[in-house]
């Protein structure tokens, strides 16, 4: 066994990356509750939030915690527009159309930032980035301390809205019974729309609490989409709750795993769990089998 | 029979192209419409004929190709005998994936997530081991000869690709006439009724994917030999993948012409976009993604399945009715 004055430490970052997987997996989550589809798409939207939150910083200088009440909006306003107007209108109702869909966005959003920026990998400079706290002995560096608040705020921010709002009522009510929604007046369309666009402000809030502790390139999505399906699924389709310890458990599990394997092979940790749980257990550690 | 006959005539006109077309470039351009041609049909088997939707193909096709290339580079196989065994090593990833996940009864969005992870985690093995060269790659050394599957001419590898595009007709044109086809067919269209009339649902889906594993594993297994060489980012990653779906969902799903179709359409489009924007990166792949979803928008059925109900003809009842 390992000793614990490293393992530790390595356990608290593994939660503060778990958080960020966390606020992400939320807003997979929160699409496949409503909309009973898989977002490909979601680990290019949050490739886009986090060039827009870098060239807010670069070009006019904004903070990237102060650029929250930018990205969110904007990211909610991108989901929003894109239910709306190209997955409602592509889907004629099946699932396979909606994944086919969600994957030709995905490969477009990637391929125009490569065309447009470059397969340069960019980081941000901040005087804070190598600052570190001491907690009980372990050193974390001060942005993913950040992160990790943030994330948690933001997912407290979303289940309250989800659990005391008539929108969050509505979402709910279209994830349940679609006709049944519609038959006593509510907007199923518009609904939809707004569950994705909620699911993407969540990768807003996800890249402006990133970009200080992180990177972005144009494949950056990549590493965390199939993180994030590993939390859904760990965690249950459409559970909040889930999504939420399931993050916190991977990103333990990949940063204890790197410990043992090596950075390479420590990620493997994440796919035969989530491999595993898609074979046995399908319907997450959480959830009830339907 | 006239679908047969069909298959003869694009064979012949293929393999006397080289007596025409004498420009290196425009070859090159007839060889990886082929080769996109035989990713498609791979991918058609599986998804267009058996409804299964997988979105990590490349976990076939890099077996191939790795196959190919480590029993060539470090153990001295002849290329004949490593060919043989990418095929059977495509195929035997196929059945441990396949009796994986259809023996838990993964369906549509499961299934393209678990094939997706399985191609994450070969190609993280793959960046890992030294024997695959790790992240560096493998390079296959020159040795122009038939013996050793390499030519020097360009002729020589149309014929290759041609040969097995041709497997890959013949075996669609199996699915779409024999008594194996039709249960895979029905298991497609409604599997519960399909196990209900007493198909076996697990093990034709079984055959199926290994089928698919292996045809596209001769897509890796061509890959290496044609450009001598191969890495975890080309062997296991997505761009394989969406290669492999891309021509038969803009051909036509589920049909013997559509992977073709879709590759030249596909192709066509991708010089026409080079000539216009030069050589800038993800441009070509932005149009994919674009035609990707205007297909899927407007034509659902890919555009063999535009032109049948555009015309009513005989195959639109045949055909038609899949949701």
């Amino acid at each position: 066994m390992l000793e614990f004055s490293i393992l530790f430490p390595s356990i608290l970052n593994g939660l503060t990356t778990g958080a960020v997987y966390a606020l992400v997996a939320l807003g997979l989550t929160l699409i496949y509750g409503v909309l009973h589809i898989i977002n490909f798409a979601h680990g290019a939207a949050l490739m886009v939030a986090l060039y827009a939150v870098y060239f807010l910083h670069e070009q006019a200088g904004v903070n990237p915690y102060a650029a929250l009440p930018l990205a969110v909006p904007a990211m909610f306003a991108f989901g929003y527009c894109l239910q709306r107007f190209v997955i409602g209108r592509a889907s004629h109702g099946k699932d396979e159309n909606i994944l086919l869909v969600t994957l030709g966005i995905s490969i477009i959003l990637e391929n125009l930032a490569l065309y447009l920026w470059k397969s340069d990998t960019r980081t941000i400079d901040a005087p804070y980035m190598l600052q570190t706290v001491d907690i009980a002995g372990a050193m974390i560096s001060l942005p993913k301390l950040l992160a990790f608040g943030g994330a948690l705020a933001a997912a407290a921010l979303l289940l309250a809205v989800m659990a005391k709002t008539d929108l969050g009522r509505a979402i709910r009510a279209c994830a349940k019974e679609r006709q049944g929604a519609r038959l006593v007046g509510i907007d199923v369309e518009h609904v939809f729309a707004m569950s994705f666009g909620i699911g993407l402000a969540c990768l807003g809030a996800a890249a402006c609490f990133l970009l200080p502790a992180f990177y972005v390139n144009p494949n950056v999505g990549n590493s965390f989409v199939l993180i994030a399906f590993t939390v859904v699924v760990l965690g249950g389709m459409g559970s909040f709750a889930g999504a939420l310890l399931g993050g916190l458990l991977i990103g333990v599990v990949e940063s204890v795993g790197g410990l043992w394997l090596g950075e390479s092979l420590g990620q493997i940790g994440i796919f035969v769990i989530f491999i595993a749980v898609l074979l046995f257990r399908p319907q997450g550690l959480f959830g009830a089998r339907t | 029979m006239r679908e047969l006959a069909g298959i003869c005539v694009f064979c012949a006109l293929a393999a006397l192209t080289p007596l025409f077309v004498t420009s290196g470039s425009l070859q090159n351009l007839v060889i990886m419409t082929l080769y996109a041609t035989l990713l498609g049909q791979a991918w058609n088997i599986l998804a267009g004929f058996g409804g299964q939707f997988s979105f990590g193909h490349a976990v076939f096709f890099g077996s191939g190709a790795y196959a190919m290339a480590v029993l060539q580079v470090k153990f001295g196989w002849n290329a004949w005998a490593a060919l043989a065994a990418a095929l059977a090593a495509g195929s035997a990833v196929g059945a441990f994936i396949g009796a994986l996940s259809f023996r838990y009864g993964l369906k549509g969005s499961y299934f393209a997530l678990v094939t997706l992870a399985f191609a994450e985690v070969f190609r993280i093995l793959a960046n890992t081991f030294l024997f695959t060269g790790a992240g560096v790659g493998m390079m296959v050394p020159l040795n122009e000869s038939a013996a050793a599957l390499q030519f020097a001419d360009r002729s020589g590898y149309l014929y290759l690709i041609l040969a097995m595009v041709t497997a890959g007709f013949l075996i669609s044109w199996w699915l779409k006439h024999s008594r194996f086809g039709a249960w895979l067919q029905a298991l497609r269209d409604n599997e519960d009724s399909a196990a209900a009339l007493g198909v076996d649902v697990f093990r034709v889906k079984l055959i199926a994917i290994m089928i698919s594993g292996a045809l596209m594993a001769a897509g890796g297994a061509f890959y290496v030999q044609y450009f001598h060489y191969i890495d975890p980012h080309i062997a296991y990653g997505p761009a394989v993948s969406i290669e492999a779906l891309l021509a038969p969902i803009v051909g036509g799903m589920g049909t013997l012409w559509g992977p073709l179709l879709g590759a030249a359409v596909l192709h066509a489009l991708g010089e026409l976009t080079r000539s216009v924007t030069g050589d800038a990166p993800g441009v070509n792949l932005m149009v994919y993604g674009v035609v990707l979803i205007l297909m899927v928008t407007f034509l659902p059925r890919g555009i063999l399945g535009g032109v049948v109900t555009l015309f009513g003809g005989r195959g639109a009842k045949k055909g038609g009715d899949r949701a």
